[in-house]
Protein backbone atom coordinates (compact mmCIF):
# COMPACT_ATOMS: atom_id res chain seq x y z
CA UNK A 1 0.00 0.00 0.00
CA UNK A 2 1.44 3.40 -0.76
CA UNK A 3 0.32 6.97 0.44
CA UNK A 4 -2.80 7.26 2.94
CA UNK A 5 -4.10 10.34 3.69
CA UNK A 6 -6.62 10.53 6.42
CA UNK A 7 -7.64 13.82 7.13
CA UNK A 8 -9.82 14.90 10.51
CA UNK A 9 -13.13 16.07 9.67
CA UNK A 10 -11.96 19.52 9.89
CA UNK A 11 -9.55 20.62 8.38
CA UNK A 12 -6.49 18.39 8.23
CA UNK A 13 -4.07 19.08 5.73
CA UNK A 14 -1.47 16.60 3.79
CA UNK A 15 2.37 17.31 2.88
CA UNK A 16 2.01 16.95 -1.10
CA UNK A 17 5.35 17.26 -2.98
CA UNK A 18 4.33 18.19 -7.04
CA UNK A 19 6.74 18.30 -9.77
CA UNK A 20 5.71 21.71 -11.69
CA UNK A 21 7.72 23.45 -14.75
CA UNK A 22 10.81 21.08 -13.89
CA UNK A 23 10.76 22.34 -9.76
CA UNK A 24 9.86 20.63 -6.80
CA UNK A 25 7.05 22.25 -4.89
CA UNK A 26 6.27 21.08 -1.49
CA UNK A 27 2.44 21.49 0.14
CA UNK A 28 0.50 21.21 2.70
CA UNK A 29 -2.54 21.24 1.66
CA UNK A 30 -6.28 19.30 2.37
CA UNK A 31 -6.62 15.82 0.42
CA UNK A 32 -9.92 17.74 -1.40
CA UNK A 33 -8.12 20.00 -3.00
CA UNK A 34 -7.54 19.79 -7.11
CA UNK A 35 -4.42 20.64 -8.98
CA UNK A 36 -6.15 23.79 -9.98
CA UNK A 37 -6.83 25.01 -6.46
CA UNK A 38 -2.96 24.08 -5.74
CA UNK A 39 -1.49 25.69 -8.75
CA UNK A 40 -4.05 29.24 -8.35
CA UNK A 41 -4.13 29.75 -4.26
CA UNK A 42 -1.22 27.93 -3.06
CA UNK A 43 1.70 28.28 -5.91
CA UNK A 44 0.74 31.57 -7.14
CA UNK A 45 0.40 30.17 -10.83
CA UNK A 46 -2.75 31.60 -11.64
CA UNK A 47 -1.96 31.25 -15.68
CA UNK A 48 -4.46 28.21 -15.44
CA UNK A 49 -7.93 29.58 -15.00
CA UNK A 50 -11.17 28.52 -13.68
CA UNK A 51 -14.06 28.94 -16.16
CA UNK A 52 -16.61 26.22 -15.22
CA UNK A 53 -14.69 24.09 -12.73
CA UNK A 54 -16.16 20.88 -13.69
CA UNK A 55 -14.86 19.89 -16.68
CA UNK A 56 -16.92 21.53 -19.53
CA UNK A 57 -14.63 24.89 -20.59
CA UNK A 58 -10.90 23.55 -20.43
CA UNK A 59 -9.69 26.96 -19.55
CA UNK A 60 -8.24 24.82 -16.80
CA UNK A 61 -6.01 22.78 -19.11
CA UNK A 62 -2.29 21.68 -18.31
CA UNK A 63 0.34 19.11 -19.10
CA UNK A 64 0.47 16.36 -16.95
CA UNK A 65 3.37 13.44 -18.72
CA UNK A 66 2.75 15.90 -21.95
CA UNK A 67 -0.83 14.87 -21.88
CA UNK A 68 -3.47 17.74 -22.17
CA UNK A 69 -5.85 17.34 -19.29
CA UNK A 70 -8.27 19.02 -17.45
CA UNK A 71 -6.54 20.33 -13.82
CA UNK A 72 -10.21 21.07 -12.30
CA UNK A 73 -11.01 17.61 -12.37
CA UNK A 74 -7.36 16.37 -10.93
CA UNK A 75 -6.73 15.90 -7.39
CA UNK A 76 -3.06 17.51 -6.29
CA UNK A 77 -2.62 14.54 -4.09
CA UNK A 78 -2.75 12.08 -6.98
CA UNK A 79 -0.34 13.66 -8.96
CA UNK A 80 2.88 13.20 -6.69
CA UNK A 81 4.80 11.10 -9.39
CA UNK A 82 3.84 13.03 -12.34
CA UNK A 83 5.75 16.01 -14.53
CA UNK A 84 3.12 18.70 -14.30
CA UNK A 85 3.12 21.89 -16.86
CA UNK A 86 1.39 24.63 -16.86
CA UNK A 87 0.88 28.08 -19.33
CA UNK A 88 3.82 29.15 -17.14
CA UNK A 89 6.09 26.95 -18.00
CA UNK A 90 5.89 27.20 -22.00
CA UNK A 91 7.78 29.62 -22.60
CA UNK A 92 11.79 29.32 -22.35
CA UNK A 93 12.93 31.49 -20.53
CA UNK A 94 12.50 35.22 -22.28
CA UNK A 95 11.38 33.38 -25.88
CA UNK A 96 7.63 32.42 -26.12
CA UNK A 97 6.60 29.07 -27.56
CA UNK A 98 5.84 29.51 -30.85
CA UNK A 99 1.74 28.66 -29.82
CA UNK A 100 1.75 31.74 -27.76
CA UNK A 101 3.70 33.85 -30.66
CA UNK A 102 1.10 32.69 -32.96
CA UNK A 103 -1.90 33.54 -30.66
CA UNK A 104 -0.32 37.20 -30.23
CA UNK A 105 0.10 37.20 -34.20
CA UNK A 106 -2.91 36.43 -35.54
CA UNK A 107 -5.20 37.86 -32.07
CA UNK A 108 -6.14 34.64 -31.23
CA UNK A 109 -8.20 35.77 -28.30
CA UNK A 110 -10.42 38.65 -26.87
CA UNK A 111 -10.71 39.01 -23.03
CA UNK A 112 -7.97 36.44 -22.71
CA UNK A 113 -9.55 34.50 -20.01
CA UNK A 114 -9.55 30.97 -21.86
CA UNK A 115 -6.34 31.29 -23.66
CA UNK A 116 -3.68 29.60 -21.38
CA UNK A 117 -6.12 26.91 -21.41
CA UNK A 118 -6.41 27.19 -25.82
CA UNK A 119 -2.78 27.33 -25.95
CA UNK A 120 -1.91 24.17 -23.91
CA UNK A 121 -4.51 22.26 -25.52
CA UNK A 122 -2.85 23.51 -29.02
CA UNK A 123 0.24 22.47 -27.82
CA UNK A 124 -0.35 18.97 -26.85
CA UNK A 125 -3.38 18.57 -29.87
CA UNK A 126 -0.40 19.47 -32.14
CA UNK A 127 1.59 16.55 -30.68
CA UNK A 128 -0.97 14.29 -30.98
CA UNK A 129 -1.91 14.64 -34.25
CA UNK A 130 2.00 14.30 -35.24
CA UNK A 131 2.08 11.20 -33.30
CA UNK A 132 -1.10 9.50 -33.59
CA UNK A 133 -1.84 9.92 -37.65
CA UNK A 134 0.48 10.53 -39.82
CA UNK A 135 -1.38 10.47 -42.85
CA UNK A 136 -2.67 13.97 -41.41
CA UNK A 137 0.58 15.19 -39.81
CA UNK A 138 1.24 17.53 -43.03
CA UNK A 139 -1.80 19.77 -42.07
CA UNK A 140 -4.88 19.74 -40.28
CA UNK A 141 -7.62 20.89 -41.59
CA UNK A 142 -9.93 23.20 -40.23
CA UNK A 143 -12.82 20.72 -39.46
CA UNK A 144 -10.04 18.29 -37.65
CA UNK A 145 -8.44 21.33 -35.53
CA UNK A 146 -11.73 22.51 -34.43
CA UNK A 147 -12.66 19.07 -33.52
CA UNK A 148 -9.31 18.22 -31.85
CA UNK A 149 -10.29 21.32 -29.74
CA UNK A 150 -13.59 21.06 -29.19
CA UNK A 151 -12.88 20.65 -25.55
CA UNK A 152 -11.69 24.76 -25.08
CA UNK A 153 -14.76 26.79 -25.20
CA UNK A 154 -14.60 30.60 -25.61
CA UNK A 155 -17.33 32.29 -24.64
CA UNK A 156 -16.06 35.56 -27.04
CA UNK A 157 -15.73 33.32 -30.29
CA UNK A 158 -12.62 34.46 -31.02
CA UNK A 159 -12.76 30.75 -32.95
CA UNK A 160 -11.59 31.84 -36.43
CA UNK A 161 -8.73 33.68 -35.34
CA UNK A 162 -7.83 31.14 -32.48
CA UNK A 163 -7.88 28.28 -35.82
CA UNK A 164 -5.65 30.70 -37.82
CA UNK A 165 -3.24 30.40 -34.60
CA UNK A 166 -3.10 26.98 -34.68
CA UNK A 167 -2.53 26.39 -38.43
CA UNK A 168 0.25 29.35 -37.92
CA UNK A 169 2.30 27.88 -35.00
CA UNK A 170 2.16 24.34 -36.94
CA UNK A 171 3.68 26.22 -40.36
CA UNK A 172 6.44 27.89 -38.07
CA UNK A 173 7.14 24.25 -35.84
CA UNK A 174 7.78 22.91 -39.77
CA UNK A 175 9.59 25.26 -40.80
CA UNK A 176 11.77 25.26 -37.43
CA UNK A 177 12.49 21.72 -38.29
CA UNK A 178 13.57 21.56 -41.69
CA UNK B 1 -16.97 18.52 -0.88
CA UNK B 2 -17.09 16.20 1.65
CA UNK B 3 -13.57 15.39 3.71
CA UNK B 4 -12.39 11.95 2.56
CA UNK B 5 -9.43 9.84 3.17
CA UNK B 6 -7.02 8.61 0.36
CA UNK B 7 -5.11 5.90 -0.15
CA UNK B 8 -3.09 4.95 -3.07
CA UNK B 9 -3.26 1.18 -3.92
CA UNK B 10 0.22 -0.19 -4.86
CA UNK B 11 -1.76 -4.14 -5.87
CA UNK B 12 -5.15 -4.96 -6.47
CA UNK B 13 -5.79 -7.33 -3.25
CA UNK B 14 -4.99 -3.98 -1.29
CA UNK B 15 -6.93 -1.40 -2.88
CA UNK B 16 -9.73 -4.46 -2.63
CA UNK B 17 -8.73 -4.46 0.89
CA UNK B 18 -9.00 -0.72 1.45
CA UNK B 19 -12.42 -0.02 -0.78
CA UNK B 20 -13.76 -2.70 1.71
CA UNK B 21 -13.20 -1.46 4.89
CA UNK B 22 -16.37 0.81 5.20
CA UNK B 23 -19.79 1.70 3.37
CA UNK B 24 -18.46 4.49 1.76
CA UNK B 25 -15.39 3.85 0.19
CA UNK B 26 -15.21 4.01 -3.63
CA UNK B 27 -11.98 3.11 -6.33
CA UNK B 28 -10.53 6.17 -8.08
CA UNK B 29 -9.18 6.37 -11.48
CA UNK B 30 -9.50 9.19 -14.09
CA UNK B 31 -11.91 10.95 -11.66
CA UNK B 32 -13.79 12.81 -14.59
CA UNK B 33 -17.24 11.43 -13.02
CA UNK B 34 -16.02 11.37 -9.37
CA UNK B 35 -14.41 14.41 -8.74
CA UNK B 36 -17.51 16.41 -10.84
CA UNK B 37 -19.58 14.75 -8.78
CA UNK B 38 -17.92 14.68 -5.10
CA UNK B 39 -18.11 18.64 -6.14
CA UNK B 40 -21.82 19.14 -5.93
CA UNK B 41 -22.03 16.36 -3.13
CA UNK B 42 -23.88 13.98 -5.51
CA UNK B 43 -21.49 11.53 -4.41
CA UNK B 44 -19.69 12.18 -0.72
CA UNK B 45 -17.31 9.23 -0.24
CA UNK B 46 -15.22 8.58 3.11
CA UNK B 47 -12.47 6.94 1.29
CA UNK B 48 -10.87 7.37 -2.14
CA UNK B 49 -8.76 3.96 -3.42
CA UNK B 50 -6.73 5.25 -6.05
CA UNK B 51 -6.16 2.22 -8.47
CA UNK B 52 -4.26 4.14 -11.02
CA UNK B 53 -0.98 2.80 -9.92
CA UNK B 54 -2.60 -0.55 -10.19
CA UNK B 55 -0.77 -2.83 -13.30
CA UNK B 56 -3.70 -2.91 -15.91
CA UNK B 57 -2.41 -0.29 -18.22
CA UNK B 58 -1.89 -2.27 -21.37
CA UNK B 59 -3.32 -3.54 -24.25
CA UNK B 60 -3.00 -7.29 -25.24
CA UNK B 61 -3.37 -9.23 -28.51
CA UNK B 62 -4.50 -12.61 -27.78
CA UNK B 63 -5.51 -15.65 -29.87
CA UNK B 64 -8.64 -15.17 -28.63
CA UNK B 65 -9.44 -11.59 -28.97
CA UNK B 66 -8.19 -8.48 -27.05
CA UNK B 67 -7.42 -7.75 -23.42
CA UNK B 68 -8.06 -3.82 -22.25
CA UNK B 69 -6.32 -3.45 -19.10
CA UNK B 70 -9.50 -1.16 -16.71
CA UNK B 71 -6.70 1.61 -16.56
CA UNK B 72 -5.84 1.93 -20.11
CA UNK B 73 -6.81 5.87 -20.86
CA UNK B 74 -10.07 6.00 -23.53
CA UNK B 75 -7.59 8.05 -25.74
CA UNK B 76 -4.49 5.23 -25.92
CA UNK B 77 -7.42 3.02 -26.57
CA UNK B 78 -9.15 5.09 -29.46
CA UNK B 79 -5.69 5.41 -30.96
CA UNK B 80 -4.86 1.79 -30.74
CA UNK B 81 -3.61 0.20 -33.80
CA UNK B 82 -5.40 -3.02 -33.65
CA UNK B 83 -8.75 -1.32 -32.93
CA UNK B 84 -8.79 0.87 -35.29
CA UNK B 85 -8.45 -1.81 -37.92
CA UNK B 86 -10.30 -5.20 -36.16
CA UNK B 87 -12.70 -2.95 -34.22
CA UNK B 88 -13.33 0.78 -35.65
CA UNK B 89 -16.55 0.65 -33.93
CA UNK B 90 -14.91 1.23 -30.33
CA UNK B 91 -12.23 3.96 -31.35
CA UNK B 92 -15.13 5.68 -33.68
CA UNK B 93 -17.48 5.86 -30.32
CA UNK B 94 -14.61 6.88 -27.57
CA UNK B 95 -13.01 9.54 -30.13
CA UNK B 96 -17.02 10.37 -30.58
CA UNK B 97 -17.28 10.79 -26.82
CA UNK B 98 -16.45 14.09 -24.36
CA UNK B 99 -13.01 15.94 -25.36
CA UNK B 100 -9.31 15.61 -26.05
CA UNK B 101 -8.31 16.39 -22.30
CA UNK B 102 -11.05 13.77 -20.91
CA UNK B 103 -10.28 11.10 -23.19
CA UNK B 104 -6.83 11.51 -21.43
CA UNK B 105 -7.85 11.45 -18.04
CA UNK B 106 -10.90 8.87 -18.20
CA UNK B 107 -9.91 4.99 -17.86
CA UNK B 108 -11.91 2.17 -19.70
CA UNK B 109 -13.08 0.43 -16.11
CA UNK B 110 -14.42 4.14 -15.29
CA UNK B 111 -16.00 4.61 -18.40
CA UNK B 112 -17.99 1.47 -17.52
CA UNK B 113 -19.26 3.11 -14.46
CA UNK B 114 -20.01 6.80 -16.20
CA UNK B 115 -23.15 8.33 -14.09
CA UNK B 116 -25.66 9.47 -15.88
CA UNK B 117 -26.30 13.38 -16.74
CA UNK B 118 -29.79 13.50 -15.66
CA UNK B 119 -30.02 17.21 -13.82
CA UNK B 120 -32.19 16.18 -11.40
CA UNK B 121 -29.77 13.28 -10.21
CA UNK B 122 -26.96 16.04 -10.46
CA UNK B 123 -28.76 18.62 -8.16
CA UNK B 124 -29.25 17.49 -4.71
CA UNK B 125 -31.83 19.56 -4.18
CA UNK B 126 -34.15 17.59 -6.77
CA UNK B 127 -35.51 14.59 -5.60
CA UNK B 128 -34.18 11.46 -7.23
CA UNK B 129 -34.65 7.79 -6.88
CA UNK B 130 -31.10 7.16 -7.97
CA UNK B 131 -29.12 9.43 -5.88
CA UNK B 132 -31.51 9.28 -2.85
CA UNK B 133 -34.12 5.95 -3.07
CA UNK B 134 -37.36 6.54 -2.37
CA UNK B 135 -37.57 10.40 -2.89
CA UNK B 136 -39.22 10.01 -6.12
CA UNK B 137 -38.22 11.41 -9.97
CA UNK B 138 -38.52 15.07 -10.68
CA UNK B 139 -37.52 14.40 -14.67
CA UNK B 140 -40.61 12.60 -14.93
CA UNK B 141 -43.22 15.49 -14.53
CA UNK B 142 -39.93 18.08 -15.49
CA UNK B 143 -37.47 18.78 -18.71
CA UNK B 144 -36.68 15.62 -19.96
CA UNK B 145 -35.83 16.33 -23.38
CA UNK B 146 -32.11 14.80 -22.72
CA UNK B 147 -34.00 11.31 -20.95
CA UNK B 148 -34.50 7.71 -21.63
CA UNK B 149 -37.22 6.74 -23.73
CA UNK B 150 -36.12 3.12 -23.47
CA UNK B 151 -35.60 0.76 -20.53
CA UNK B 152 -37.53 3.58 -18.12
CA UNK B 153 -39.19 2.60 -15.13
CA UNK B 154 -41.92 4.59 -13.15
CA UNK B 155 -38.92 5.12 -10.09
CA UNK B 156 -35.96 6.73 -13.51
CA UNK B 157 -35.86 8.00 -16.47
CA UNK B 158 -31.64 8.87 -16.57
CA UNK B 159 -30.04 8.09 -19.44
CA UNK B 160 -27.04 6.09 -19.47
CA UNK B 161 -24.30 8.64 -21.06
CA UNK B 162 -21.42 6.76 -22.53
CA UNK B 163 -20.54 6.27 -25.99
CA UNK B 164 -17.79 3.51 -25.31
CA UNK B 165 -20.22 1.53 -23.87
CA UNK B 166 -22.35 0.96 -26.82
CA UNK B 167 -19.52 0.10 -28.98
CA UNK B 168 -18.96 -2.23 -26.14
CA UNK B 169 -21.77 -3.52 -26.19
CA UNK B 170 -22.43 -4.31 -29.89
CA UNK B 171 -19.36 -5.87 -29.65
CA UNK B 172 -19.89 -8.60 -26.49
CA UNK B 173 -17.34 -7.44 -24.65
CA UNK B 174 -16.80 -9.28 -21.20
CA UNK B 175 -15.95 -7.92 -18.02
CA UNK B 176 -13.41 -9.23 -15.57
CA UNK B 177 -13.25 -8.46 -12.02
CA UNK B 178 -11.73 -9.46 -8.83
CA UNK B 179 -13.20 -9.49 -5.48
CA UNK B 180 -12.33 -9.54 -1.88
CA UNK B 181 -11.05 -12.93 -1.20
CA UNK B 182 -8.94 -13.29 -4.77
CA UNK B 183 -12.40 -14.36 -6.31
CA UNK B 184 -12.21 -13.15 -10.18
CA UNK B 185 -15.42 -12.94 -12.27
CA UNK B 186 -16.06 -12.47 -16.34
CA UNK B 187 -19.35 -10.90 -17.00
CA UNK B 188 -20.60 -10.35 -20.43
CA UNK B 189 -21.36 -6.60 -20.74
CA UNK B 190 -25.05 -7.40 -21.69
CA UNK B 191 -25.66 -9.11 -18.20
CA UNK B 192 -23.57 -6.19 -16.36
CA UNK B 193 -26.31 -3.28 -16.56
CA UNK B 194 -28.98 -3.22 -14.07
CA UNK B 195 -32.49 -1.90 -15.48
CA UNK B 196 -33.55 1.18 -13.00
CA UNK B 197 -36.79 -0.97 -12.64
CA UNK B 198 -37.36 -0.35 -8.75
CA UNK B 199 -34.27 0.16 -7.80
CA UNK B 200 -32.25 2.65 -9.73
CA UNK B 201 -29.52 3.09 -7.24
CA UNK B 202 -28.60 -0.23 -8.41
CA UNK B 203 -27.05 0.36 -11.87
CA UNK B 204 -24.87 -2.79 -12.46
CA UNK B 205 -24.20 -6.09 -10.91
CA UNK B 206 -21.44 -5.25 -8.84
CA UNK B 207 -20.65 -6.28 -5.62
CA UNK B 208 -19.33 -3.65 -2.85
CA UNK B 209 -15.45 -3.40 -3.37
CA UNK B 210 -15.76 -5.60 -6.77
CA UNK B 211 -12.63 -3.95 -8.77
CA UNK B 212 -12.73 -3.99 -12.77
CA UNK B 213 -9.48 -5.52 -13.52
CA UNK B 214 -10.07 -5.67 -17.33
CA UNK B 215 -12.47 -5.54 -20.35
CA UNK B 216 -12.29 -8.34 -22.77
CA UNK B 217 -13.34 -7.94 -27.05
CA UNK B 218 -13.84 -11.38 -28.37
CA UNK B 219 -12.40 -12.67 -31.65
CA UNK B 220 -15.13 -10.83 -33.81
CA UNK B 221 -14.10 -10.99 -37.97
CA UNK B 222 -17.69 -8.94 -38.00
CA UNK B 223 -16.14 -6.56 -36.08
CA UNK B 224 -14.07 -5.58 -38.66
CA UNK B 225 -17.28 -4.11 -40.33
CA UNK B 226 -18.50 -1.55 -37.91
CA UNK B 227 -19.50 1.76 -37.04
CA UNK B 228 -20.36 4.41 -34.78
CA UNK B 229 -22.55 7.66 -35.50
CA UNK B 230 -23.42 9.88 -33.08
CA UNK B 231 -26.00 12.62 -33.24
CA UNK B 232 -25.83 15.85 -31.00
CA UNK B 233 -27.15 19.16 -29.82
CA UNK B 234 -23.24 20.54 -30.84
CA UNK B 235 -21.11 19.02 -33.26
CA UNK B 236 -18.78 17.88 -31.31
CA UNK B 237 -17.92 17.67 -27.21
CA UNK B 238 -21.90 17.10 -26.05
CA UNK B 239 -23.54 13.64 -24.86
CA UNK B 240 -25.51 12.08 -27.02
CA UNK B 241 -29.34 12.81 -28.08
CA UNK B 242 -29.26 9.31 -29.88
CA UNK B 243 -26.59 7.32 -31.28
CA UNK B 244 -25.97 4.03 -32.98
CA UNK B 245 -23.22 1.20 -32.68
CA UNK B 246 -23.27 -1.28 -35.79
CA UNK B 247 -21.60 -4.36 -37.22
CA UNK B 248 -22.68 -5.97 -40.26
CA UNK B 249 -21.69 -9.21 -42.26
CA UNK B 250 -22.97 -9.70 -45.52
CA UNK B 251 -23.22 -12.29 -48.12
CA UNK B 252 -23.42 -11.31 -51.45
CA UNK B 253 -25.82 -8.73 -50.88
CA UNK B 254 -27.64 -11.13 -48.20
CA UNK B 255 -26.73 -9.79 -44.48
CA UNK B 256 -25.68 -12.73 -42.56
CA UNK B 257 -25.06 -11.67 -39.01
CA UNK B 258 -25.39 -8.22 -37.45
CA UNK B 259 -25.00 -6.30 -34.58
CA UNK B 260 -26.92 -3.04 -33.39
CA UNK B 261 -26.64 -1.28 -30.22
CA UNK B 262 -28.25 2.00 -29.26
CA UNK B 263 -26.93 5.11 -27.04
CA UNK B 264 -28.48 8.27 -25.93
CA UNK B 265 -31.76 6.82 -25.47
CA UNK B 266 -31.66 3.92 -23.25
CA UNK B 267 -31.46 3.99 -19.32
CA UNK B 268 -28.21 1.37 -20.06
CA UNK B 269 -26.35 0.83 -23.26
CA UNK B 270 -29.18 -0.62 -25.11
CA UNK B 271 -28.52 -3.84 -27.18
CA UNK B 272 -31.65 -4.39 -29.94
CA UNK B 273 -31.94 -7.99 -30.81
CA UNK B 274 -35.10 -7.27 -32.24
CA UNK B 275 -32.97 -5.03 -35.12
CA UNK B 276 -30.67 -7.76 -35.40
CA UNK B 277 -33.79 -10.29 -36.00
CA UNK B 278 -34.59 -7.68 -38.60
CA UNK B 279 -31.61 -7.34 -40.44
CA UNK B 280 -29.96 -11.38 -40.68
CA UNK B 281 -31.26 -12.95 -43.62
CA UNK B 282 -32.79 -9.94 -45.30
CA UNK B 283 -31.00 -7.34 -48.59
CA UNK B 284 -28.36 -4.82 -47.06
CA UNK B 285 -30.96 -2.16 -48.31
CA UNK B 286 -32.67 0.85 -47.09
CA UNK B 287 -36.04 -0.99 -46.64
CA UNK B 288 -34.21 -3.56 -44.34
CA UNK B 289 -32.31 -1.15 -42.01
CA UNK B 290 -36.13 0.85 -41.84
CA UNK B 291 -37.72 -1.99 -40.73
CA UNK B 292 -34.87 -3.09 -38.21
CA UNK B 293 -34.88 0.96 -36.63
CA UNK B 294 -38.78 0.14 -36.35
CA UNK B 295 -38.05 -2.77 -34.16
CA UNK B 296 -35.50 -1.27 -32.15
CA UNK B 297 -37.68 1.46 -31.27
CA UNK B 298 -41.50 -0.54 -31.21
CA UNK B 299 -40.22 -0.75 -27.23
CA UNK B 300 -39.71 3.03 -26.74
CA UNK B 301 -41.83 5.13 -24.34
CA UNK B 302 -41.48 8.82 -24.68
CA UNK B 303 -42.09 11.28 -21.75
CA UNK B 304 -43.41 15.25 -22.68
CA UNK B 305 -40.20 16.79 -23.98
CA UNK B 306 -38.29 13.33 -25.76
CA UNK B 307 -40.76 12.21 -28.58
CA UNK B 308 -38.60 13.29 -31.45
CA UNK B 309 -35.96 10.40 -29.95
CA UNK B 310 -38.16 8.07 -31.60
CA UNK B 311 -37.60 9.38 -34.84
CA UNK B 312 -34.26 10.48 -34.21
CA UNK B 313 -32.74 7.18 -33.29
CA UNK B 314 -34.45 4.93 -35.86
CA UNK B 315 -32.88 8.03 -38.70
CA UNK B 316 -29.92 7.65 -36.76
CA UNK B 317 -29.99 3.55 -36.60
CA UNK B 318 -30.58 3.58 -40.84
CA UNK B 319 -27.91 6.24 -41.46
CA UNK B 320 -24.96 4.50 -39.31
CA UNK B 321 -26.27 1.23 -41.68
CA UNK B 322 -25.97 3.05 -44.65
CA UNK B 323 -22.69 4.49 -43.65
CA UNK B 324 -21.33 0.92 -43.12
CA UNK B 325 -22.34 -0.30 -46.38
CA UNK B 326 -20.96 2.50 -48.10
CA UNK B 327 -17.39 1.50 -46.78
CA UNK B 328 -14.88 -0.74 -48.73
CA UNK B 329 -14.24 -3.46 -47.27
Amino acid sequence: MGQIATPNPTSATVSVTLRINGEERNLQLDPRTTLLDALREQLALSGSKKGCDQGQCGACTVHINGQRVLACLSLAIAHQHDEITTIEGLADGGELHPMQAAFIECDGFQCGYCTPGQIMSAVAMLEEAARQIPSHADELSLEEIRERMSGNICRCGAYPNIVEAIRHAQTIGKKGRS
Amino acid sequence: MHPFEYVEATDPAAAIHAAGEGAQSVFFAGGTTLIDLMKLDVMTPAKLVDVNHLPFSSIEEQPDGILIGANVRNSDLAHHATIREQYPVLSEALLAGASAQLRNMASTGGNLLQRTRCTYFRDINSACNKRQPGSGCDAITGVNRMHAILGTSDYCIATHPSDMCVALVALDAVIHTQMHNGTKRQIPITEFYLLPGETPERETVLNRAELITHVHLPANPMARRSHYLKVRDRASYEFALASAAVALETKGQTITRASVALGGVGTVPWRSKEAEAALTGKPAERVTFEAAADAALAPAKPQHHNAFKIELAKRTLVLALEELMARSF
